[in-house]
């Protein structure tokens, strides 16, 4: 079990770590994590999961290789990390410098009923990304670990790394970016520079 | 030499290698795969290519994000997979069918022609309909031949009219496996 429950506010959280943001590209896993990520400011240089549970991580590990000259950040919450837990091996073997993955640890299955989750019941994320090869994987549990966290997500080597931050269990009000996937895509590419066609 | 597309040393009737440069006059520059002993010389080739990045994934739907993530980021990916691995993508699928995204996959059959064992027999039946109720156009691929045919239509109906589509490798090409050793 969890020493202690988590404090942060998820919110604050995400705002304190996309603070700054430079060139970071960012991909938000389904759930909350898409919502913290919106309410910290909305950017096309953001790319919200509303399904693909599971595929943050290789959505962000896919991007990464195709963008090595620019940092890319998933962030996205226990749950959906626990259902993706091979692509941790997957992104480790691959060894992308450029790619960090930040985990809003509450626990819990915050979307559908505060359940419990393997976190809750003791599994370590950071242990298995530390298991799995990643070059760093840090506990982070209050916002001065966050803000000093932070320049790491530009980091074009060193990757990939993963950053656990501990938040607190508690629901808070949805914000809710925009859902239709065609025009995520669309503007996702041309802030890169890709045309629509 | 990093691009073996450009190679010399090829023999004909190298269906694999036909796949191989059809894929990368198609511009895919990402390559992923969970293992299957009918796609092992093309995943060889793609490892030997300096310019092809090749990702070996825990389980298939892996590769249909991270096929999404390539796109993002103005790459064009290929996973390659064998038929029992078509069941573990169904909900990762609809990623693709939700943001209109390019996607093109090459699935090596089991359980359809001469098949040794029995487990592989109700995946290989389901694999069309698995992918076509997802809304994936699945081709079929039966003389080696037509490979280079098959998958240059098929990369251009993925990358040029973002479509998602599998070519299905059948069995019957592939040869039978051999389940003990020869005398």
């Amino acid at each position: 079990m969890h020493g202690h429950p988590g404090t942060l506010d998820r919110r604050e959280a995400v705002k304190t770590l996309l603070e700054d943001r430079g060139d970071l590209l960012v991909v938000s896993g389904l759930g909350s994590s898409s919502y913290d990520v919106f309410a910290a400011g909305e950017h096309p240089g953001n790319f919200y999961l509303w399904g693909a549970m599971g595929g943050a991580v290789m959505v962000g590990l896919g991007l990464a290789l195709a963008q090595p000259k620019r940092p890319v950040v998933v962030i996205t919450g226990d749950g959906e990390m626990l259902m993706g837990i091979g692509s941790l091996l997957t992104a480790a073997a691959k060894q992308p410098g450029n790619l960090s993955i930040v985990v809003l640890d509450n626990g819990h299955f915050g979307e559908t009923g505060m359940q419990m989750s393997h976190c809750g019941l003791g599994a370590r994320l950071d242990a298995i990304a530390a298991g799995a090869g990643f070059a760093s994987a840090t506990k982070i549990s209050d916002l001065t670990g966050v803000a000093d966290f932070r320049p790491q997500l530009q980091w074009l080597d060193g990757g990939p790394r993963l950053a656990l931050i501990r938040i607190a269990a508690v629901d808070v009000p949805r914000a809710l970016p925009p859902r239709d996937g065609v025009f995520l895509k669309n503007r996702f590419r041309e802030h890169l520079g890709f045309a629509v066609t | 030499m990093d691009d073996l597309a450009t190679s010399n040393s090829v023999t004909a009737g190298d269906w694999p290698h036909d796949i191989y440069r059809t894929l990368k006059a198609a511009g895919v520059s990402q390559v992923c795969y969970v293992p299957d002993a009918g796609h092992s010389r093309l995943i060889q080739l793609a490892h030997a290519d300096g310019a092809l990045q090749t990702t070996v994934l825990t389980t298939e739907e892996e590769g249909i994000a991270l096929s999404a993530g390539a796109w993002l980021g103005g790459d064009r990916a290929v996973l390659l997979m064998q038929s029992s691995g078509v069941g573990n993508c169904v909900n990762m699928l609809s990623l693709l069918a939700s943001c209109r995204l390019p996607f093109l996959t090459l699935v090596t059959m089991r359980g359809e022609w001469a098949e040794f064992n029995p487990w592989q027999i109700p995946m290989g039946k389901a694999t069309r309909q698995a992918l076509e109720i997802m809304g994936v156009t699945v081709f079929r691929l039966e003389q080696p031949e037509d490979a280079e045919e098959v998958v240059s239509a098929a990369s251009a109906l993925a990358f040029e009219s973002d479509q998602q589509i599998a070519v299905l490798i059948s069995q019957r090409m592939l040869g039978r496996k051999k389940w003990t050793e020869e005398k």
